[in-house]
């Protein structure tokens, strides 16, 4: 069991809801696209996989812990297992792509290591590997607030592939690259959970990506869980469904939308 | 939706119209009570006063004796500014690092360890406050009885004011910059030097610098001040100027400390140029 979430809610400092009752599980190596339209809550849901929100209801478990049970030192161990690419990568202007990859394993290095690194690389050949599968390596001495914003986010997924972390969460990993780039790194981010043995998950926009490499599709609105299913079974009316806009034209659609995503929620394997 | 006569007004207006009107109706008491009254530099006989003070400040003091004596006091004020910021860098810059809240690992979650983490946070604040609330110069007083009269007293009463005021300062440059680095770097495991180091301080490098640099610059200024009670360097030396009457001499001492402006202007400049 990579990870699983029991009947997570999490509501906002704010008041605001983001996450009503979600449960959701899966193997080790699984490699699972959530997608819904903006403010659905996939951006909370990979938080919480990642240990960095705790929710306000429900457990979570993730790579055999309870995060929220454990003491602070074992908190600490288990984050250097999760890797996370943010949907705006944040990294520091001023370091240099090197430095920004080779970030992601700072949890893993001793602080020595770490503050010699800003000095002088301390893996100049890994961060190399890393961005050459983003055809990024030639800016690998480039400051990163020369690079443009496909660029950065090209290296913030960089520096999660060189963490290589045992769950590898992505949240819009590929909004800010053309067709052919977002295709090609969504492609690595398959390949390293195939080759390392990951747990993928990632929420996307691009729903063709999203159903052409993830052999399982979570599709979320409004905070709940509608579907979980195999690629394959998802169908054009339940996208319809998901993407409905809240407004007049949602309530016009017609009834078999409703009924195909009525069929899918009450699956039999699924609790 | 409410109609657009409604949505079109600002909801805010009313709200800053009052702040405004607040700020001025609690400034002007404070302008009655500082008796600010800048016309009366200009009333009969004062500009005569003023000018004749000024007057005796030409030419500065230039004979070798008092050029000797101005050298050492300058470099004795210099160390004492120096040796001073110094030692605020090593009282303030941990408590700065305890104080920033970006950097706290058990605020993510909210994760274990949570309430200690603030009142350490807390109790590391009221320090700083404290350092700080007493002016220099009412420590200086205190040290010069204890240590003696000399630039010592005033080191000590630098580093324990300024120390405050840096640690402050340094956690809210810290705060105020882009802390979503930082605090993507705790999330997945590293420490808080290191998020410090690869999250916070490129973007800050030079803001804070060049504070420090500042800080610097004052403690020149404070040093003098403090030389008033006896803490040696260039203040002493105006002191007894002052004291004598001597404007020429006390001309020559405010041109060195143009030129020790200058200096800290050069090299917070540089300073930035290297970090940017």
């Amino acid at each position: 069991m990579s990870f699983s979430l029991d009947a997570i809610g999490v509501v906002h400092a704010n008041g605001q809801r983001a996450l009503v009752g979600v449960t959701l599980a899966a193997q080790d190596g699984e490699r699972i696209a959530v997608i819904g339209p903006s403010g659905a809550g996939k951006t909370t849901l990979l938080r919480v996989l990642g240990a960095a929100l705790r929710p306000t209801e429900g457990a979570v478990q993730a790579l055999g812990a309870q995060p929220w049970q454990l003491p602070a030192a074992a908190l600490k161990k288990l984050r250097t297992r999760i890797g996370t690419v943010h949907q705006a990568p944040p990294i520091a202007p001023r370091l240099r792509v090197v430095t920004a990859v080779l970030a992601g394993r700072l949890g893993e290095w001793s602080t020595l290591r770490a503050l010699g690194s800003l000095f002088y690389p301390s893996d100049i050949a890994g961060a190399h590997e890393a961005l050459s599968r983003l055809a990024m390596e030639d800016r690998l001495f480039d400051r990163c607030d020369r690079l443009s914003g496909g660029q950065l986010q090209r290296v913030g997924i960089a520096r999660a592939l060189y963490q290589r972390p045992a769950l590898l969460l992505a949240d819009e990993p590929v909004s800010a690259l053309d067709p052919t780039l977002a295709d090609a790194a969504v492609g690595q981010l398959v390949a390293q959970s195939e080759s390392t043995g990951a747990t993928l998950v990632a929420s996307l926009h691009a729903v063709d990506l999203a159903l052409r490499w993830f052999p399982r599709i979570v599709g979320m609105r409004n905070g709940q869980v509608m579907f979980d299913l195999p690629a394959t079974q998802v169908t054009a009316a339940m996208l319809d469904a998901l993407y409905a806009s809240e407004g007049g034209i949602a309530t016009q659609r017609p009834l078999p939308a409703g009924a195909a995503m009525e069929a899918a929620f009450h699956r039999p394997d699924c609790p | 939706m409410t109609s657009n006569a409604i949505a079109q007004r600002d909801p805010h207006a009313a709200r800053r119209l009052a702040g405004w009107l607040a700020a001025l109706v609690i400034a002007w008491p404070m302008l009655a009570l500082s008796e600010f009254k800048p016309w009366a530099l200009f009333g009969s006989g004062n500009l005569a006063v003023i000018g004749g003070f000024l007057a005796g400040f030409f030419p500065p003091e230039g004979s070798p004796a008092f050029l000797a004596m101005l050298f050492k006091a300058t470099l004795e004020t210099l160390a004492m500014a120096t040796a001073g910021t110094a030692l605020a860098l090593l009282i303030g810059a941990p408590l700065g690092f305890v104080t920033t809240r970006a950097l706290s690992i058990s605020r993510i979650g909210p994760g274990p360890g949570r309430v200690q983490a603030g009142i350490v946070r807390q109790a590391a604040r009221w320090l700083l406050m404290v350092l700080r609330a007493i002016p220099e110069i009412v420590w200086a007083l205190l040290f010069v009885r204890a240590l003696g009269l000399g630039p010592a007293s005033g080191v000590l009463a630098l580093a324990i004011t300024y120390g405050g005021m840096l640690g402050k300062v340094y956690a809210e440059i810290l705060e105020s910059t882009d802390t979503r680095p930082a605090r993507a770097l705790l999330e997945s495991g590293s420490g808080r030097v290191v998020a410090l180091c690869y999250g916070l301080l490129p973007n800050t490098a030079q803001e804070l610098a060049s504070y420090t640099v500042y800080r610097w610059e004052c403690a020149v200024r404070a040093s003098v001040v403090m030389g008033f009670v006896g803490a040696g360097g260039l203040g002493q030396l105006m002191d007894q100027s002052m004291k004598m009457l001597n404007g020429g001499e006390a001309s020559s001492i405010l041109l060195v400390f143009l030129a020790l402006v200058l200096l800290a202007d050069l090299l917070s400049n540089a300073l930035r140029r290297l970090l940017a």
